[in-house]
C-alpha cells in the first residue's frame, strides 16, 4: 500500500484514504469562447502520459477532504513530493536530487 | 437495506472480553465551514475552535473537532442546537460561513474495552496510535468515512452515516467476537 503525505493534515497516511484526481496544473482558458477547437480539445482531453515523474492531483477524501498536488514516479510509484493546491509547480531536478 | 429505526436506540450492541460496542444517545451534530477570522465565531460558540486538524475543544456540553482546514464538526445535546444556530446567525453578517444541522445524518458507536484499538484496525488502515488521547480524525473504516474520537487509551467514539451503520455495526460485532475467541 502506498503511504501518501497530506500537506493539509501534515501526516503520512495510507492510500485508501485518498483518491486520484488526474493530471495537475491543467488551466482552464480564461475565455473559452475565444479559444480554437484544437486548444479546447487539448484542455479537455489531451493529457501527459510520462514514464517517470508525473504532476498529478490527489484528494484526501476520507480525511480533510482537500485536493492537493503530488509528483509521483509512474515507474516506481514513489511520491517525490506533495504540495498544497494552488502552489507553484516544484522544480523537478531539485526533487529528483532530494529523492536520491 | 437500512436498519429498522428501533436499532438506533442507545444500547449495548455487543460485549465480549475484548471490547464493547454500544450506540450513543442521539444528539445535535452541526457541520461548520468557515474561513478567515475565527474570533467572532469563537465568541458566539463560547469556545476556541481548534485550528489543527484532529484537535478538539470543549465548552460545557458543546464539543468541536477540526476535520479539515476551515471545517469543524460540533456535537451538543439536542436542546442546545437551536441556541448555537441562533448565536452564530447573529454574527453571520460579519462572518459568512456555513453551519448545517446534520443531526439526522449520523449515528455514533461507542467502542471501549481492553482491545478497542485493535478492534478498529479491522477496518481502519491508519495507525490508530497516531491519534492521541483527546484528539480525533476523520478516516475510513472498511471503506466508510467515519469520524473517530479517541476519548481514552481504550475508549473511542465512531460517527458514521446512518446508511452505513448496519454494515459498520456488523463488522464491529464480528470483530469483538473474533478478538474474544483469540484470547480464550
Amino acid at each position: 500500500m502506498l503511504l501518501i503525505h497530506c500537506p493539509y493534515c501534515d501526516e503520512t497516511l495510507p492510500e485508501v484514504e485518498f483518491t486520484y484526481a488526474g493530471q495537475a496544473h491543467v488551466v482552464r482558458p480564461a475565455d473559452p469562447s475565444s479559444t480554437s477547437d484544437s486548444e479546447w480539445e487539448a484542455f479537455l482531453f489531451l493529457r501527459e502520459n510520462p514514464k517517470g515523474a508525473h504532476y498529478e492531483r490527489w484528494r484526501h477524501l476520507h480525511g480533510c477532504g482537500r485536493f492537493f498536488n503530488a509528483v509521483r514516479d509512474t515507474v516506481s510509484d514513489r511520491f517525490l513530493t506533495t504540495y498544497a493546491a494552488g502552489a507553484p509547480r516544484p522544480d523537478l531536478s531539485d526533487l529528483i536530487e532530494r529523492a536520491k | 437495506m437500512n436498519a429498522p429505526l428501533h436499532s438506533f436506540e442507545p444500547s449495548v450492541l455487543i460485549e465480549t472480553a475484548a471490547a464493547r460496542v454500544s450506540r450513543a444517545a442521539p444528539g445535535a451534530r452541526l457541520s461548520l465551514q468557515a474561513r478567515g477570522d475565527l474570533p467572532p465565531l469563537n465568541a458566539a460558540l463560547g469556545l476556541d475552535l481548534p485550528t489543527r486538524i484532529g484537535r478538539r475543544a470543549r465548552a460545557g456540553a458543546l464539543e468541536a473537532i477540526c476535520l479539515g482546514p476551515e471545517e469543524w464538526m460540533l456535537h451538543a445535546p439536542e436542546a442546545q442546537a437551536v441556541e448555537i444556530l441562533s448565536a452564530c446567525a447573529e454574527v453571520y453578517a460579519s462572518r459568512p460561513r456555513s453551519l448545517v444541522d446534520v443531526s439526522g445524518r449520523e449515528t455514533t458507536f461507542v467502542i471501549d474495552g481492553p482491545r478497542a484499538a485493535e478492534l478498529l484496525t479491522l477496518g481502519c488502515a491508519r495507525d490508530i496510535d497516531g491519534i492521541a488521547v483527546g484528539e480525533g480524525r476523520r478516516t475510513a473504516f472498511d471503506g466508510v468515512t467515519v469520524i473517530l474520537w479517541r476519548d481514552g487509551e481504550t475508549s473511542f467514539r465512531m460517527d458514521c452515516w446512518h446508511s452505513f451503520a448496519p454494515h459498520v455495526q456488523h463488522l464491529l460485532e464480528i470483530g469483538c467476537r473474533e478478538l474474544a475467541a483469540e484470547t480464550i
